[in-house]
């Protein structure tokens, strides 16, 4: 059974239609990659599978059930993490508040145990922040625990927000330019870092990325979008010497 | 001089708070054996109510008495208190600390009030704001929501629990004799009263749910709008009400919420909230108000974050709404009115968002000022909001916001930070 199954995805804002008749077919422990000049449609398909827009047409099997509908919190506590390009952390928290948060669905207790802090919340409580500080050990954010997410250095915010999304324990992580606005030196360290996250805990990657070197060398398979279309499919070596991706996005000269 | 200032700070840093509160008890009990006489020697007729302020506002001649009066009576004796204990107070298991604090800081209220009933009344009121603050900090604080329905909340919270109270245990001419049988009446303070308050919060809670279900399917204004339209709904809603008196006002109330019975459900109000906004399902309220697409998509349940904040805030104002009509034995819509949400945000604007400690300090800051500036009268309204603004220009996220003093947190657990 595939891990994802996308069929015929369309979706429509209002008389503009941003992604039409896609497709994916995903085993598992592939990375995939999505490229596409600016308003293809890349960051809209991620929303789409997220449940944060409902598509107009199609479906999305996810462990061969149809998640379609499904509010976003349901999605993501499926097994389906994500990044975002812009950074979306939470402003005032800290850093292991923000991962302790991202627990939200792993917690059972109900608000009366809350209210008086009963012996079941008092437990949950205690594994959740376990766990946290489990996950900033394994990242090397334990130093910043206490420090707003949003006063660290840009790289390590990029970090937190990947941790964060790794809380869950997706089988499949979507990553949203995840080296936008990085120098080099950082852009390496990301690609190690998701080459690890990978391994170590079995994932299955859909990563949206303009810069080349990082598609090419991350990439098992790339996909190519435009206008909301698949213009290709294929092994980095075969999308680079497409004609058509080079006509709508990688541009007649050599990169 | 400068080693004593660097002495005094060696001895005073990391002293917990319970070391203030047990000067301030020795004060007050200071107060409570040589207050009048030592106001008297100073030249003033009677003990100064709230600190001199009076005084020094009516009658300038009696300036230096007030101030040598603060000294000798508080300033001095805190200080001294506080000297002496605390090295003690440092070694103090933390397991007690919460009880010793809540029976010292009980302890001292009570005796320092017990000299003059206005002193209580104004402490009933301190802590009832204290609870109102708390609560619209949790919509407009940590949830980042603008809710301008604790006058309307309050109004049904104090009807409610006052036509259960006045009708089960009283006389009235309305309501004719007690619903309940004699035998019942009888436990009507220490049972029936803890009931009504709930019934009241949980009526409020209700009515809440409507102002919840259609206000927060999008963010924004739009509970700005709904809960402003709300409180002058509930208001018009009880002026034509004649059972309860219309616009004349409800009265019989049995004076059952004392001292001691205002203090206790504040703490239990401060506690749970406490509690609530500690914990995970609570952090999801930051969540929304930070980034609430980021939250959802982290599997927080946005939707139930946000109407359980809203209806755990609207349950305590309605309460608090209670304890006030049984303070006062009787209340009427205007009370309920706009100026009374507008002087609670105040305190929560002053005070500090997102925080229970900034709620607490803006709560009794303000109520304070607006009993010991009385003496200035309408010149207290030109005051206050100078004041006000003077705050929010050079604080404003108000005066503590995004922190706790450290017994006011709850740590789960903390795991060393290294290693």
């Amino acid at each position: 059974m595939p891990l994802l199954q996308i069929r015929n995805l369309t979706h429509w804002f209002g008389g503009l239609r941003a992604v039409h008749d896609f497709h994916e077919n995903l085993e598992g422990g592939e990375i995939v990659g999505l490229i596409g000049p600016n308003g293809a449609g890349k960051t809209t398909i991620f929303n789409l599978i997220c449940g944060i827009y409902r598509p107009t047409e199609g479906e999305i099997f996810f462990d061969g059930e149809n998640i379609v509908g499904l509010p976003p919190h349901e999605i993501t506590a499926r097994g389906i993490g994500r990044t975002f390009q812009k950074l979306r952390l939470w402003r005032h928290l800290s850093v292991l508040d923000t991962i302790k948060l991202a627990h939200f669905s792993r917690k059972k207790y109900g608000l009366i145990d809350a209210l008086f802090w009963t012996r079941k919340c008092q437990k949950q409580e205690e594994e959740i922040e376990e766990r946290a500080w489990e996950l900033l050990k394994i990242f090397g954010l334990t130093e910043y625990a206490d420090a707003r997410a949003w006063d660290l250095p840009y790289g390590l915010q990029r970090k937190v927000e990947m941790v964060r999304a790794l809380v869950s324990e997706p089988k499949l992580l979507l990553l949203d330019e995840p080296t936008v606005g990085m120098t080099l030196g950082e852009m390496y360290e990301t690609m190690d870092l998701i080459r690890e996250v990978k391994e170590r805990f079995n994932l299955t990657i859909i990563i949206i990325e303009h810069r080349m070197k990082v598609i090419m060398d991350l990439c098992e398979r790339i996909k190519a979008i435009d206008f909301g279309e698949i213009i290709a499919d294929g092994t980095p070596d075969e999308i680079r010497n497409n004609p058509r991706v080079i006509e709508a996005y990688l541009g007649k000269e050599e990169f | 001089m400068r080693s004593l200032s660097q002495r005094l700070r060696s001895r005073f840093t990391g002293t917990p708070i319970q070391t203030w509160i047990s000067g301030f008890l020795v004060a007050a009990v200071i107060e409570r054996l040589v207050g009048d006489k030592i106001a008297a020697l100073l030249g003033m007729g009677t003990v100064p109510r709230l600190f001199g302020v009076r005084y020094i506002l009516t009658k300038p001649i009696l300036i230096p008495s007030a101030i040598v009066y603060l000294l000798v009576i508080y300033f001095v004796p805190i200080f001294v208190v506080a000297w002496l204990i605390a090295p003690l107070a440092r070694k103090m298991p933390s397991k007690f600390s919460m009880p010793l604090l809540l029976v010292l800081l009980y302890g001292a209220l009570h005796i320092w009030s017990g000299l003059d009933e206005y002193r209580i009344l104004v402490l009933q009121f301190i802590l009832i704001d204290i609870l109102l603050t708390v609560s619209l900090n949790l919509t407009n604080g940590y949830m980042g929501e603008f809710s301008c329905a604790t006058g309307g909340f309050m109004a049904v919270g104090a009807y409610a629990a006052s036509i259960l109270t006045v009708g089960c245990f009283v006389t009235d001419d309305v309501f004719g004799p007690p619903w309940l049988p004699p035998a019942l009446v009888r436990l009507g303070f220490p049972i029936g009263f803890p009931i009504a308050l709930i019934i009241g919060g949980l009526a409020s809670a209700l009515t809440a749910l409507a102002v919840a279900i259609p206000s927060f399917r999008t963010r924004g204004d739009y509970l700005a709008i709904i809960s402003l339209a709300y409180g002058f709904i509930i208001k018009s809603l009880f002026e034509n009400l004649e059972v309860v008196g219309g616009p004349r006002g409800f009265m019989n109330m049995p004076k059952w919420a004392d001292l001691p019975v205002v203090f206790i459900w504040t703490v239990i109000g401060l506690w749970t909230m406490r509690n609530y906004v500690s914990s995970i399902l609570g952090k999801g309220a930051p969540g929304v108000r930070d980034d609430e697409l980021a939250a959802e998509v982290m599997t927080v349940d946005t939707r139930r974050v946000k109407v359980i904040t809203f209806l755990l805030s609207a349950f305590w104002t309605g309460v608090a709404g209670g304890l006030f009509a049984h303070v006062m034995g009787y209340i009427n819509p205007a009370t309920f009115g706009i100026m009374k949400t507008a002087t609670v945000m105040a305190m929560l604007y002053m005070g500090g968002l997102n925080s229970i400690t900034g709620s607490i300090i803006g709560a009794v800051l303000l109520r304070f000022l607006m009993e010991a500036l009385r003496p200035l009268e309408v010149g207290k309204w030109i005051l206050i909001p100078v004041i006000l603004i003077i705050f929010m220009i050079r604080r404003p996220w108000g005066l503590i916001s995004f922190r706790e003093f450290e017994f006011l947190r709850k740590e789960v657990r903390r795991a060393p930070a290294s290693d």
